[in-house]
């Protein structure tokens, strides 16, 4: 597996963690520059750690859908480029305010991702589109923003299984989410995210 | 058609107002190379120079809607409900007055604020008629007033609290937030506070040794305890008020969507009412 220039995995007393440099965050911990990346709050984190191919190799312009309080944000924009942080809910846009005010290549926005037109005012075209939004609809959202995906990028999708439909299989409800998602987008790998995160499905995917 | 055009059109780089603005108004069909079409524009000299333009217009876009959409906070919500309710209470002794004073002119005066909505729109016939038409249109005008606080609840609520009022409903949603004096004191109370909100008075009588405890305070208004026979009503009343409180929790300190609550209460409501009654 190639994690990308900027991610290593670091020694943290005992225990060996993902980690990129930037500033803190919070009261994550931290070994001089180099901060933890855990697993457990970051969907993107575990997909590396579990050895998908991303295709990141560092540097690139990404679009992140479902930015939160900027959490995974934060650790993208310490090895990527130029990233857009979208998120829809205002309470934890206030924190991914404060992320993005001493990263200068954080561009925070808050907007619908059900909307992209509300921000391709703003949004250039994109290497990487990451989707991690709790809502209904999640291949449908990444199909209406593969506009912002340049020809050969990826989506690195998380599909949350109980954000479409609590009552039934998530298996079945990734297996519809894939289905979807064909349409527009060549299916590279999956991987489910256990035991990081509960019934949610990894897609790495390529614009057809 | 016309070209797309960036945020950034027409404006001078140092007006991070105009910007700001834009990015919070703007829209585009499709995405297009906003940076080199800034350079070529003359908005920055180099890339480097668009993208701090950008961040700083971010920033400042994202505050300026943040703070606008968090003005509708639960102190509003409590405002707004707490009006809502002075509006139909007054609105409800009114038309009992306009009964009242109706009915000592007229034998077939109605009751009520249907009634009063009657009278509103009659053409008085004389001075005291004027009196009585002028007072229905008042009561109507205050009940009306009601609607559209509750219209507005509506809308503030689930933005406040979404989890909270996706299974309370808008109203009781923000009734609770009111009853705890706020979304923080609400998430901090214990489920068994929460189910016995609004029922203050028996369950004063209560420890004072009296009377039995109350089951359900202001959630009785929600249909899983209202709909629920009277034998089950105390634990449809507690399942409903443990969810409620995690909902209020999760909508204070994160302000996530959890839909699996709604359906692990309406699995425990539906065991409730399935159990034997005998």
């Amino acid at each position: 597996m190639t994690l990308p220039a900027g991610v290593e995995r670091h020694a943290f007393g005992s225990e060996t963690a993902l980690a990129t440099r930037g500033d803190q965050v919070s009261d994550e911990s931290t070994d001089g520059a180099w901060r933890r990346w855990d697993l457990y709050r970051s969907k993107l984190a575990a997909m590396l750690d579990a050895g998908m191919e991303t295709g990141l190799v560092g540097g690139e312009t990404v679009l992140y859908l479902g930015a939160a309080a900027g959490t995974t944000v934060s650790h993208v924009a310490d090895f990527a480029g130029p990233t857009y942080a979208v998120e829809f809910a205002a309470r934890p846009a206030r924190d991914l305010l404060e992320v993005a005010a001493s990263r200068p290549n954080i561009f925070p926005l808050l907007k619908d991702a059900r909307k992209p037109e509300t921000y391709a005012h703003v949004v250039e075209p994109v290497d990487v589109l990451v989707q991690d939004v709790a809502t209904r609809g999640q291949a449908r959202v990444a199909r209406t923003n593969r506009q912002f995906l340049d020809e050969g990028g990826r989506l690195l999708l998380a599909v949350k299984a109980r954000s479409e439909d609590v009552t039934r299989p998530p298996a079945e409800v990734f297996e519809e989410s894939l289905a979807e998602l064909r349409a527009d987008y060549e299916v590279l790998s999956t991987e489910r995210l256990e035991p990081f995160h509960e019934d949610h499905l990894a897609v790495v995917a390529t614009p057809e | 058609m016309d070209d797309p055009e960036g945020w950034f059109a027409g404006l001078d780089s140092g007006d991070a107002a105009a910007g700001a603005e834009r990015i919070r108004a703007g829209e585009a069909s499709t995405p297009a190379a906003w940076p080199r079409m800034a350079v070529e524009s003359g908005f920055a000299a180099d890339t480097d120079e668009y993208y701090e333009s950008l961040h700083e217009a971010t920033l400042a876009a994202t505050r300026a809607a943040v703070a606008e959409r968090e003005g509708a906070d639960d102190r509003q919500l409590v405002h707004a409900v707490r009006a809502m309710d002075d509006c139909r209470r007054q609105a409800n002794e009114l038309a009992e007055r306009l009964a009242e004073w109706a009915g000592s002119r007229d034998p077939d005066a109605g009751t009520g604020i249907a009634y009063a909505r009657e009278l509103a729109s009659r053409d008085p016939e004389d001075p005291v008629g004027r009196e009585v038409v002028g007072l229905a249109a008042d009561a109507v005008a205050l009940e009306d007033r009601a609607d559209r606080l509750g219209a507005f609840l509506e809308r503030a609520a689930p933005e406040v609290a979404p989890n909270l009022s996706a299974m309370a409903g808008p109203v009781l949603a923000a009734r609770l937030v009111s009853l705890a004096g706020g979304l923080e004191s609400l998430a901090k109370k214990p489920s068994g506070t929460v189910q016995v909100l609004g029922a203050e008075d028996a369950l004063f009588a209560h420890l004072q040794g009296d009377a039995p405890s109350p089951k359900h305070g202001a959630i009785f208004a929600h249909e899983y305890v209202r709909n629920t026979r009277p034998s089950e009503r105390g634990s449809a009343a507690r399942a409903l008020a443990g969810k409620l409180s995690i909902a209020a929790r999760v909508d204070h300190y994160s302000g996530d969507r959890r839909p699996e609550l709604a359906a692990q209460l309406e699995e425990r409501i539906e065991r409730i009412r399935a159990r034997d009654s005998g």
